[in-house]
């Protein structure tokens, strides 16, 4: 019988979805019973392939990722006792897999076991004992089951090199006998962090370029799972309500390849869902009373997904928040961020006071200088801000952070000729003012400036911006002072 | 099961960190003390010392049948090992654990490596 497209498309995406979503479940299980890697590796595999006869033919089973968890199951352990030392092996496999085994005929039955192990293949991978790389080439290989070409793609190194990685990560873990246990209580504190910072890294290797979206599902996917299994531990909802946050707002955070920033994003096309998601999450941290540095991380965009506009933000609660961050993580780069808020509230010259204090710590950051530049920028002073994004420029990972940078340079240019001309406005108007609004230099690409004067008797002038196919914002209201 | 080799390094020309006065002395020779029998203890402890310096070793080379000794230590390099304990454990996370408790002793950082085989080889 021949499918209609539609519904062979839906079974492909199906197959995809299983496979995500199986793949490390059926690793973990087949490692506890075997006690290997890289045979558990291809028996899941094999068990794949098996799948995509049978399924292809029958329709998918009732529970799919059991199924391929028992299958795979199944064939390591034909494939031990093929083995030279055979039945030896195998013996010693019924008696540690003896539970288990009982429980083998319906896929349900797996579930309380194959979820410990897929905890237990989470900290195995991301071990303190392995160094970050391999955490993170591990993580992503047997928990993703991402192929060896997607994950050395993923990190912009050659698939032999990455190979070269798996097999000394995975020649540790059995020589020195990583065991593959949830850690006990003591050491599951300094553990779960390890854990959770593979996962955020993983995440934000996605977020660099939009080739490498599947890290951030992938992210997600673990971190969701993560969560799930260990409800008692409110960084790992933390780090999952932080990724949703974020994720909601990729297709915005760019246009045409180029940097759009927090101001300008269009937020009727942030993801509502994630959003919502997110922000329950951050709720029920709160409401925990544990927080952590991924949890107030959360928070901050919680409130950012709050705001109708970037105007509407509530800063005076991200700084508060910024500063509950600094209490746990006390890094230059949380000062930084703080720095940046607490710009909206009290004015580019406190902030780049703030700024100034770390940048010896993050002179090699691109981001600080950015900051810096966009300070001095407000503050009119202009060589200096130019200075500033030149040297950000020079440090700049990504292309569309270069380009992004490049137009600040030019928009600052531009940024003078308009706002020479728009004291000349007020002039010929009713009164003198002059005006370095932090809108006029910070915006890309320079908008228009429109002057409003509700009412000519009280020199009250309303600044607005205008940039095109956007709703007209205001930006500040000044008082002129009446001509001499 | 396995053994673990816990070996800390020294810097030449320094002795270790070692404690000083004869306060801190004590004071150490008591924490390894302490450590060692809560090793002994629980079955941990296979065998640990103390080594003299680079200066006091010696290189044995075979040449053309004839052994040849030269002074000093076989690796050139600033930091030489010091001391070490064999230790048994599960796993490598009791055996970082129990580096742990022997850096809190030595106030010292500590290589863990696991042995590949151990005792005499069989023919």
């Amino acid at each position: 019988m021949t499918l209609p497209v539609a519904a062979r498309i839906e079974s492909a995406d199906a197959v995809e979805r299983v496979f995500r979503e199986a793949y490390g479940r059926a690793v973990a299980t087949v490692i506890r019973i075997v006690g290997d890697i890289t045979l558990a590796e291809d028996a899941v595999q094999e068990a794949f392939v098996a799948a995509s006869v049978r399924w292809r033919r029958d329709g998918l089973p009732p529970n799919p990722a059991g199924w391929i968890v028992t299958t795979a199951r199944n064939r390591a352990i034909d494939a031990h006792r093929r083995s030279a030392r055979g039945r030896e092996l195998h013996e010693q496999l019924v008696a540690v897999a003896g539970p288990s085994q009982g429980a083998s005929t319906n896929g349900s039955g797996e579930d309380g076991p194959v979820q410990d192990d897929q905890l237990r293949l989470i900290f195995m991978c991301c071990h303190p004992a392995l160094r970050p790389e391999h955490r993170v080439a591990l993580t992503l290989r047997l928990l993703g089951g991402l192929s060896l070409e997607e994950v050395a793609r993923s990190f912009l190194v050659s698939e032999s090199a990455m190979a070269k990685r798996l097999v000394r990560a995975k020649y540790k873990i059995k020589a020195a006998t990583i065991p593959y246990r949830v850690p006990r209580e003591a050491d599951l504190p300094e553990r779960l962090r390890s854990v959770l910072s593979v996962l955020y890294l993983i995440y934000n290797a996605g977020l660099d370029d939009p080739d490498r979206a599947v890290l951030r599902s992938e992210a997600i996917r673990l971190a969701r799972t993560l969560a799930e299994l260990m409800p008692d531990e409110p960084e790992a909802a933390g780090l999952l309500a932080l990724m949703l946050l974020s994720e909601a707002r990729v297709p915005t955070r760019t246009a045409g390849g180029d940097v759009v920033l927090l101001r300008d994003q269009d937020r009727t096309r942030w993801d509502p869902a994630m959003i919502e998601e997110g922000q329950a999450i951050v709720r029920a941290c709160i409401r925990r009373g544990r927080s952590g540095p991924y949890q107030l991380q959360a928070a901050i965009q919680a409130v950012h997904g709050d705001a109708d506009s970037f105007e509407a933000t509530d800063w005076p609660q991200i700084v508060a928040l910024y500063d509950h961050l600094l209490e746990v993580m006390p890094t230059p780069v949380v000062a930084l961020n703080r720095a940046i808020a607490v710009a909206e509230i009290e004015g580019p010259e406190v902030a780049l006071a703030e700024i100034d204090a770390i940048a010896a710590d993050l002179d090699t950051y691109h981001l600080m200088h950015a900051a810096r530049g966009t300070m001095l920028g407000q503050l009119g002073r202009r060589e200096d801000a130019r200075a500033a994004f030149a040297r950000a420029a020079e440090l700049a990972v990504t292309d569309a952070d270069r380009r992004f940078l490049g137009r600040r340079i030019q928009a600052l240019a531009e940024g003078r000729s308009r706002a020479s001309s728009f004291r000349r406005a007020m002039v010929e108007g009713s009164g003198v003012a002059t005006l370095s609004h932090p809108e006029l230099v910070e915006h890309d690409p320079v908008p228009d400036v429109v002057l409003e004067v509700p009412d000519p008797a009280r020199y009250e002038v309303r600044l607005l911006v205008v940039v095109e196919k956007e709703p007209r914002r205001l930006i500040g209201e000044i008082t002129v002072d009446p001509c001499p | 099961m396995g053994q673990y080799l816990l070996s800390t390094y020294s810097r030449e020309g320094e002795d270790s960190g070692r404690p000083s006065t004869p306060e801190e002395m004590g004071a150490f020779m008591k924490r390894v003390a302490t450590l060692e029998a809560e090793m002994d203890a629980s079955g941990t402890f296979v065998f640990g010392g103390a080594l003299h310096g680079p200066e006091a070793a010696t290189v044995v080379r075979a040449d053309e049948g004839e052994a040849v000794m030269t002074d000093g230590p076989y690796v050139e390099a600033k930091e030489h090992i010091a001391g070490f304990y064999i230790i048994e454990a599960d796993d490598l996370d009791e055996a970082l654990g129990w580096a742990r408790k022997v850096v809190d002793a030595i106030d010292h950082p500590i290589e863990v490596r696991p042995f590949r085989a151990t005792g005499r080889v069989q023919a």
